[in-house]
């Protein structure tokens, strides 16, 4: 394996020239530069609001010095809340070429259009000469989340994955395991996982935020599709998310942006601290695969029983299909048939080591389905946050 | 394994069915043989033993809800008949458990 070896020392699977929009108004003129870039590793992400926000800006930086990003195009509309002075020095700090254009200043869409695509152009000259370096297993960050679960993803797809994840926090990975309000049911049981007993207690009061969190907006992380698949409540469905964490000792609880300081397994509190601000704490898929790729993830797991078809911007994402006819109907956008295990044709520690597998060879530069198909998604919305305590990363200390 | 069901831990009251069953599929219980009243979609469950109302549901060996209803062996668990012990599920009309 290799990667893109970055000023701070992190190394990248990809090479991507990210071109940004700081406010909705700049959305439409940031895609029409990308769109002069099909089939070529120009990506568009992007935060709509024009009120500032903590959390976003902090976001918008990490996404933009990433490892798997190779230079950075801000387009703003001139007159937004978003701090671009500070968000570019970041990134021009973390020896990336960066460039902001302001549309106002720079005589509207169509000259805007063209000043960015002339910056891409260059800039994708300049990032295809930073070097390529060996890569171990122990310089990957890997995230996993699960969508459109339903009662199979508990069965076959989570547990595989939480095989692959053994195997990499093996090998020295870091891994991140998700959605707090997913694990409601298993704070106990997770709790008993922690490296220490002060984490344990970290762990299970983050469930419990999460739970005060989701009944005060009256709804659970529960869709409709769960129930049509067979899940019959938020208990039942977060048992099945949990053992995507796999066996491993759980070695810190991160926030959004957090970066794991080493191997193991780690995971992501993506539930806002203090009163109920902003709405849902994650209103999609697409926001927790953002939120992995903000705290390093070069690649992320996604179990889906029902069926997804999305990617991501920045960071690839490795499909895995927990329910074998939606396997058959959804082929194209699958990597992985956990199917199989339900079927009765593959067991547990072979799709685990399948995807294990599918992992350092995507990190290797093997396109995934949804990359190869030109999936792309991207959200950013509010959220606040307090930063975590030592106690959170008592291996770090 | 109970035929096309999954029994995924010894302390459940509820079985998981592994592929679509069809309606009047026979099914061995502790309690005998169980005819299928409707059909069960892959993932669906049933009730393994007779659940009261009352009673905690168990999947994985761990508590998935409490039954809201008695729950006869061999008939379909869920959102009709189980609630969370934490917060409502949202349904629609297609969380009816029949195949196809």
């Amino acid at each position: 394996m290799q990667g893109w070896l970055r000023a701070d020392g992190r190394k990248g699977i990809r090479n991507t020239v990210v071109v940004a929009y700081l406010v909705e108004c700049a959305h439409f003129v940031a895609s029409e530069i990308v769109a002069g870039f099909r089939g070529r590793d120009v990506q568009l992400i992007g935060f709509p609001g024009c009120f500032p926000n903590d959390y976003a800006a902090r976001m918008m930086e990490r996404l933009c010095t990433h490892p798997n990003v190779g230079a950075v195009l801000f387009v703003s509309l001139g007159c937004e809340s978003f701090d671009k002075v500070r968000v570019s020095a970041a990134v021009r700090t973390s020896g990336r070429p960066v460039r902001t254009l302001v549309i106002q200043k720079s005589g509207g869409t169509r000259a805007t259009v063209r000043a960015g695509q002339d910056w891409v152009e260059a800039a994708l000259t300049e990032v295809a000469t930073v070097p390529r370096v060996r890569m171990a297993v122990s310089d990957l960050v890997i995230g996993t989340v699960c969508g459109g679960s339903d009662g199979t993803s508990g069965i076959s797809g989570n547990p595989a994955a939480g095989r692959a994840f053994d195997l990499l926090v093996a090998e020295g990975a870091a891994c991140i395991f998700e959605e707090t309000g997913e694990l409601i049911g298993c704070e106990e049981i997770m709790a008993s996982r922690a490296i220490t007993a002060e984490l344990g207690q970290i762990l299970r009061e983050s469930v419990q935020k999460a739970e005060r969190y989701y009944a005060t907006l009256g709804y659970g992380s529960f869709a409709a599709g769960n129930a049509a698949g067979g899940l019959s409540t938020i208990e039942e469905k977060s048992l099945g998310a949990y053992v995507k964490s796999g066996g491993s000792p759980i070695s810190g609880l991160i926030k959004p942006g957090d970066q794991p300081p080493g191997g193991g397994l780690y995971l992501m509190d993506v539930v806002p601290d203090g009163d109920v601000r902003f709405g849902f704490p994650n209103i999609s898929d697409t926001a927790e695969i953002v939120e992995m790729i903000a705290s390093g993830a070069q690649l992320t797991l996604f179990v889906t029983g029902r069926g997804s078809v999305v990617g991501s911007a920045i960071s690839p994402v490795i499909k895995i299909c927990a329910n074998p006819d939606t396997y058959r109907a959804l082929a194209e956008d699958m990597d992985v048939n956990a199917g199989d295990i339900i079927e009765g044709r593959r067991s547990i520690d072979e799709v685990g080591r399948e995807i294990r597998d599918l992992v350092l060879a995507v990190a290797g530069g093997q396109e995934t389905a949804s990359e190869t198909l030109g999936h792309r998604e991207f959200i950013l919305t509010y959220k606040s946050f307090e930063p975590i305590g030592p106690a959170c990363l008592p291996g770090a200390a | 394994m109970t035929g096309p069901f999954l029994h995924l831990h010894p302390d459940d009251n509820v079985l998981v069915a592994r592929a679509n069953v069809p309606e009047g599929t026979d099914i061995a219980l502790e309690s005998g043989l169980v005819r299928l009243a409707q059909s069960i979609a892959m993932a669906h469950k049933i009730a393994r033993l007779p659940i009261a109302a009352g009673d905690t549901v168990r999947k994985y060996g761990m508590p998935i809800g409490i039954a809201t209803a008695d729950i006869a062996p061999g008939a379909h668990v869920h959102v009709h008949n189980i609630r969370s012990g934490y917060t409502p599920s949202v349904v629609l009309q297609d969380a009816d458990g029949r195949a196809g």
